[in-house]
């Protein structure tokens, strides 16, 4: 999928000035952040329960190649076959040799981030093989030909009537406005497509390696048509995803759900183990999982690891100003918000991602919300050191940086040039105090005042204090 | 080389640079142990996820209380059951029940539950010849008859109990209310791809 991240100023523009978009992420954040607020209420004890869940992901990642040696087995002792990918071309290569094997000529496809990342759509139509997007939220997105904008809930960026007038035009249908309407609208233009599918396409949540099984949660039930009724089902995942035991899983489930909507647990959760067994009246015939690697590998051993416990529930794009600002289109790849600004750089590149280490006010509340602990903030700050030391960032602000990086490590002309500064700040503050214009300073200054500081710095207030 | 021998390559690698010790000590953490009644917990949950729960009578007359709530709802007297429940006394309550997998066409389903978890009040669903998925599935309305010793305080106890009595099925599946999305506005819709309402009958034995 192609990167659009160096764009990100200029997109994040366009979505402060689309007052759509403004109201709708409005309506995002009042829903999802007081609903987890609510649902973690729930908990006995959502610490404890987030340290357990940390724990076990960290486990998993530090012997990720024994976990994942451990779930291929198990799937194959179960009559399933595994396929590993190293990037995102490998994947779509492996899926399109599946489907020539089994003579699938169209595809139904439950919601899948992976399968996002590695353009399996455009990959499958190449091939001449249709796929439709069963998830509501994604089918709208394919009748109009759009991203997803959350990993959640990906159509958080259109209102009702945008739906309405994109159904009217490509069902051909009457018109109709009504929430409930539209929903069963889809369902009818969507259950023949489950029954004619000769293979479902789906994530998974998690994988556990001791049974070999694809966990994956849905509301709609999409998820469970999938993997139901074609005769094909395959999982395209990344290789981070895999848990050790079904209790694990049990465990984590307490926290993917409330983190990402508020619910206590998703309507569905579908634990997928294999083909169809020997009396089996329902079930696909084959089961085939393809691992992807993209660029996960990479993270071990790194100071970024940690990113690879994510489970994706999207607390951390929900609870940041700066997502709850621009919404998901600005970050420019298929993964927003905090989450996606250290994946995004970590998975395909520093230099063509160079704002969004950037694109955060390091305010934490992305780390407060982690079911898994991942320490956010932390990472964006590697990373900004990372495009300090491979000298990515712009002459300016290296120029301005190294500047302050001398002053600050001489204290006497460090305190001459505060004392300078103060005593001139405070005539840019005139009477009032407040600074609204400054050479070099009106982009920050444009929508805020800056208080103007006393005309004494601390340190000399704290000598005359000392002094008798 | 192929993608497999690159992908644990790396991962070896990866694995070889880390410090050790990096690894976060196992913590004393185990599942909530549910507080107060089981089946009072279970019917509040499933209530509140938009399951209505009725019972617990005895098995005998549960045909006579799904018979009551289809009249009530006006929905067909006409349903598919698991096989494994084929020798319930349907007719009797005036159902007209085939034990069968669902097809698209059919509108009521009736499943029993491997069991029922009180803390979220969820159905677990295993598939198998005698159970198939596509009953709680395909049909519009979901009817689940189940023993109120089958409920059980968490979903770990569900595993406890699936690893005591059988093999690992090929679908585990765990419905906690009518199928629903809230992809148009976050506002929440009963009924997207799955079953529009789903009833438990609760039964004493």
């Amino acid at each position: 999928m192609e990167v659009t991240s160096m764009r990100f100023v200029r997109q994040a523009h366009a979505s402060l000035t689309n007052p759509g978009l403004q109201h709708a992420l409005g309506r995002l954040q009042a829903k999802f952040v007081s609903a987890r607020a609510d649902a973690i209420a729930e908990l006995d004890d959502f610490e404890a329960t987030r340290r357990a869940a940390t724990a076990v992901r960290a486990r998993v990642i530090a012997g990720l190649d024994e976990w994942l040696e451990r779930f291929e087995a198990a799937v194959r002792a179960n009559g399933g076959e595994v396929h590993w990918a190293v990037d995102a071309q490998a994947a779509q290569r492996e899926l399109v040799a599946i489907a020539r094997r089994h003579g699938v000529r169209k595809v139904a496809k439950s919601k899948s981030m992976a399968t996002e990342e590695c353009a399996i759509n455009e990959a499958l139509a190449a091939a001449g093989i249709d796929v439709i997007e069963t998830d509501l939220g994604e089918y709208i997105l394919q009748l109009a030909n759009e991203r997803p904008s959350h990993i959640v809930a990906p159509v958080v960026h259109k209102n009702k009537e945008e739906v309405a007038d994109l159904f009217a035009d490509r069902h051909q249908r009457a018109r109709q406005t009504d929430i409930a309407a539209l929903c069963r609208e889809a369902r009818e233009m969507l259950r023949p497509q489950f029954l004619s599918a000769d293979m479902g396409l789906s994530g998974a949540n998690f994988l556990v390696a001791e049974t070999g099984s694809a966990l994956i949660v849905t509301n709609e039930g999409n998820g469970r048509l999938v993997t139901t009724l074609p005769r094909v089902h395959v999982v395209l995942v990344g290789i981070e995803k895999v848990v050790p035991t079904l209790e694990d899983a049990a465990l984590l489930l307490r926290l993917l759900p409330r983190s990402a909507t508020g619910q206590s647990i998703t309507n569905y959760v579908s634990v997928l183990t294999g083909p169809r067994r020997s009396g089996d009246p329902d079930g696909p015939e084959h089961f085939h999982v393809i691992l992807v690697d993209n660029g996960r590998s990479r993270l071990l051993g790194d100071e970024l690891e940690p990113m690879l416990r994510c489970i994706r529930c999207g607390a951390c794009m929900n609870h940041c100003p700066v997502y709850q600002a621009i919404g998901g289109h600005p970050y420019g790849w298929v993964y927003p918000g905090p989450m996606g600004s250290v994946l995004t750089p970590s998975l395909v590149g520093l230099a063509d991602t160079l704002d969004l280490p950037n694109a955060s006010t390091l305010c934490g509340a992305c780390s407060v919300v982690c079911p898994v602990s991942i320490p956010l903030p932390d990472l964006l700050r590697t990373l900004r050191t990372r495009q300090w030391q491979q000298r990515l960032r712009s002459r300016r602000e290296r120029l301005a940086l190294t500047l302050w990086a001398f002053v600050a490590h001489h204290p006497r002309l460090y305190r001459f040039a505060t004392a300078v500064l103060a005593r001139v700040l405070r005539v840019f503050g005139g009477r009032r105090g407040l600074i609204r214009w400054l050479p070099l300073g009106r982009g920050w200054l444009q929508g805020r005042d800056l208080p103007a500081p006393q005309s004494r710095t601390f340190l000399e207030l704290y000598r005359k204090q000392q002094s008798p | 080389m192929s993608d497999r021998d690159v992908i644990f390559e790396r991962l070896r690698a990866g694995l070889l640079r880390r410090r050790p010790g990096a690894d976060l000590a196992p913590t004393d953490w185990s599942a909530p142990r549910s507080s107060g009644e089981l089946t009072a917990r279970f019917r509040q949950q499933a209530t509140r996820l938009a399951s209505a729960v009725v019972g617990p009578f005895a098995a005998v007359a549960a045909p006579a209380a799904i018979a009551e709530y289809l009249n009530h709802e006006r929905l067909p007297r006409t349903a598919v059951c698991w096989p494994a429940l084929a020798d319930r006394d349907w007719a009797m309550a005036g159902l007209r029940v085939e034990a069968r997998a669902a097809t698209a066409t059919d509108l009521v389903g009736i499943t029993g539950a491997f069991c029922a978890i009180a803390e979220t009040g969820t159905l677990m669903l295993l598939s198998g010849p005698e159970t198939p998925a596509t009953v709680s599935l395909l049909p519009e309305t979901h009817i689940a008859v189940v023993p109120v010793a089958h409920i059980v305080a968490t979903m770990e106890d569900g595993w406890t109990r699936l690893r005591a009595h059988s093999t690992m099925p090929r679908a585990v599946n765990f419905v906690s209310g009518p199928s629903r999305t809230a992809d148009i506005e976050q506002t929440v819709t009963l009924g997207a791809h799955g079953p529009y309402r789903v009833l438990i009958v609760l039964t004493t034995d």
